[in-house]
């Protein structure tokens, strides 16, 4: 939502994704929507269970065999979904790349950095091993992998979970991707080295436009990142707005709770904030609003009737998914201070 | 950059998983003694026939049915036809070895093959694969050997075939468990979010891992192989005279035991040497590629 309005790289239109269980069908995702333009950033935020990360999957056509994607995904206003695989591996770490949550798991340990990085420019690129490696090597040298001409003959086990996950980007914009799609990449990476690589992609955005659409549950790294976020709870999205607005002016409950529940240094040693209650169950979804069971300004007609996605006020940037207007959730906080 | 090599920059080139490996098998002492036992046997086989003065069928009219003794070069003694026993059980176990190698071989990649394949394409795919193995598995092996060499003749190759043909289901099975396994790690993921096509990632990114497990399962078929020959041998499906085979001689010696034991002893020797050294190597390549004792 960019001042710029150049056409979208990416335009994913009422993604929903079904899972057909033992338990009956489980809808992960439902009526998911947003467009992201060159060089932007878009924020997935929501607990585990959320349905963010199967958005992704749905995405790049890696559900698990049995889920099911509806909806559209237009990637230069080509749909993904329904493509053959071998259409859609053409374009799968070529213009869309990937980095995923464990770069501890995500390298193959019996292949060489060298093998596995090559393996992408011999696919997209059709460049010899020579030419490959080369490149490789560069983009190692690019995400700051220290004498990368000797380290690009390691094993993944003799990296450290930092320099994996600097692979793993490195080996994402090797094809210089128009489109990275980052699912909790600093998750399994300490406090130092998570802040390091939200650097490292901010550099790397910068440097060659790409746009990112990061998948996390670290309010942190959006704060850090992202031009734009997407609150997920129960498989919907229950608000998309700019960053700002999300940290400065939330206009959800769910949002509400998440920022709330931030440890702040500031705030002394006191208990910390945690919404009560526990995700929806996916199986049983309540017919209504899925996070009326927790939420503080639930209604009557939150629990019946599903709250539809709508701009907060007429031309206003901000899309919520409640019943309940911004004035009450206020007025009832300022009467709880 | 090379200039100013800092010693933790310096660190030493890429350390296999194998290599680890490597460095594990070595402390097994059995194991590397085995090794070089089999190397020994091995090189006597190839070599020993052609330096040893005695030719595998040429009889020696003056020394029939004789022990062992230093006259004539007869070190393990003399059949009853009069033919060099030491010579011949070098040339015995070039066939054997051999056959034990080629269906090995044989056997180990219709067995990866198979079961990766199974085992990553799975639903339908695999059903119908794993029960073909099934099928094959309820074959009694022995019979449907003794039927196609007494219809197609006598040919080592067809011993090879005969034992290969059933020696890869075990294997099948095995690698398609472990490819099951593979499938579901994160690193085969990611090789899809690549583009990588779905032939590539099963022989390039899945077999890799399967090694350890091949290797081990591999070691554990060249003595059941090696044995399944002997068998052959034994019930006269093997090689025709006179060439011979370990199974053969043991054969013959075996009805002359009484009267004459080395004739017997010998080739049996060779063969449980080297069973027992094929054993402690799987052994020992075990406790290397176990990744449970690392």
């Amino acid at each position: 939502m960019n001042d710029a309005k150049n056409t979208p790289v990416l335009e994913v239109r009422d993604l929903c994704v079904r899972f057909a269980t033992n338990d009956g069908p489980v809808y992960a995702v439902n009526d998911v929507a947003f467009e992201l333009g060159r060089g932007q950033t878009l924020g997935i935020v929501g607990e585990s269970g959320s349905g963010k990360s199967q958005t992704m999957l749905a995405m790049m056509g890696l559900l698990a065999r049995n889920g099911a994607a509806t909806g559209q995904v237009l990637h230069h206003g080509r749909n993904l979904l329904g493509l053959p695989a071998a259409a859609l591996n053409a374009v799968r770490g070529d213009r869309i790349a990937m980095i995923f949550q464990d770069p501890m798991t995500s390298l193959n340990p019996y292949l060489t950095v060298e093998r596995q990085m090559t393996e992408v420019l011999e696919l997209h690129r059709g460049l010899g091993r020579r030419e490959a490696r080369v490149r490789a090597i560069q983009a190692l040298d690019d995400v700051k992998i220290p004498d990368a001409k000797r380290r690009i003959d390691f094993y993944p086990h003799e990296f450290s979970g930092g320099m994996r996950q600097r692979v793993m980007i490195a080996m994402a914009l090797l094809c210089e991707p128009e489109l990275l799609i980052a699912d909790e990449p600093t998750t399994a990476l300490d406090a130092t080295v998570q802040a390091q690589i939200v650097q490292l992609l901010r550099e790397l955005q910068r440097e060659h436009g790409t746009a990112i659409v990061m998948i996390t549950h670290d309010l942190g790294v959006v704060a850090g990142l992202c031009d734009d976020v997407l609150v997920m709870y129960g498989g919907r999205v229950m608000e998309h707005a700019s960053a700002e607005d999300i940290f400065h002016r939330p206009s959800h409950p769910y949002t509400r709770g998440l920022l709330a529940a931030l440890p702040r240094l500031d705030a002394g040693a006191g208990t910390l904030v945690s919404i009560p209650g526990n995700p929806p169950n996916m199986n049983a979804l309540p017919p209504g609003c899925p996070f009326s069971a927790r939420c503080r300004f639930v209604e009557d007609r939150c629990v019946t009737t599903l709250p539809m996605l709508q701009r907060l006020a007429p031309g206003a940037q901000t899309l919520r998914a409640c019943h309940r207007p911004v004035a009450d959730l206020d007025a009832m906080e300022a009467a709880d201070a | 950059m090379s200039a100013v090599i800092t010693p933790v920059d310096a660190a030493p080139a890429g350390r296999s998983p194998w290599r680890d490996a490597r460095v594990r098998f070595m402390r097994h002492r059995a194991a590397v003694a085995s090794v070089v036992v089999l190397a020994l046997i091995a090189l006597a086989c190839v070599v020993g026939p052609m330096v040893l003065p005695n030719a595998f069928d040429s009889v020696d009219w003056n020394l029939m049915s004789a022990p062992p003794t230093r006259a004539g070069w007869h070190l393990f003694g003399t059949d009853e036809l009069g033919r060099d026993l030491l010579v011949r059980t070098l040339i015995g176990g070039r066939i054997s070895l051999m056959v034990g190698l080629l269906a090995t071989l044989v056997s180990v990649t219709i067995g990866v093959v198979w079961g990766a394949v199974a085992g990553f394409a799975g639903g339908r795919v695999d059903s119908v694969m794993m029960r073909i193995v099934d099928m094959a598995y309820a074959v009694p092996y022995l019979l449907i050997a003794i039927l196609v060499v007494t219809v197609f003749g006598r040919d080592i190759l067809l011993v090879v075939a005969a034992i290969a043909a059933f020696s890869w289901l075990d294997m099948a099975r095995v690698v398609r468990g472990q490819t099951l396994s593979i499938k579901s790690r994160e690193f085969v993921e990611a090789a899809r979010a690549i583009g990588v096509p779905t032939w590539r990632i099963i022989f390039q990114h899945v077999v890799p891992n399967l090694m350890g497990v091949v290797v081990i399962y591999t070691s554990i078929v060249v003595p059941g192989v090696i044995l399944s020959e002997s068998v052959l041998s034994f019930l006269g499906l093997g090689v025709q005279e006179p060439m011979t085979s370990w199974g053969v001689l043991i054969h013959d010696g075996a009805a002359v035991m009484g009267a004459t034991p080395w004739m017997i002893l010998f080739p049996a020797a060779a063969l449980s040497i080297t069973l027992y050294c094929a054993n402690f190597i799987g052994d020992g390549l075990r406790d290397a590629l176990d990744p449970k004792d690392r």
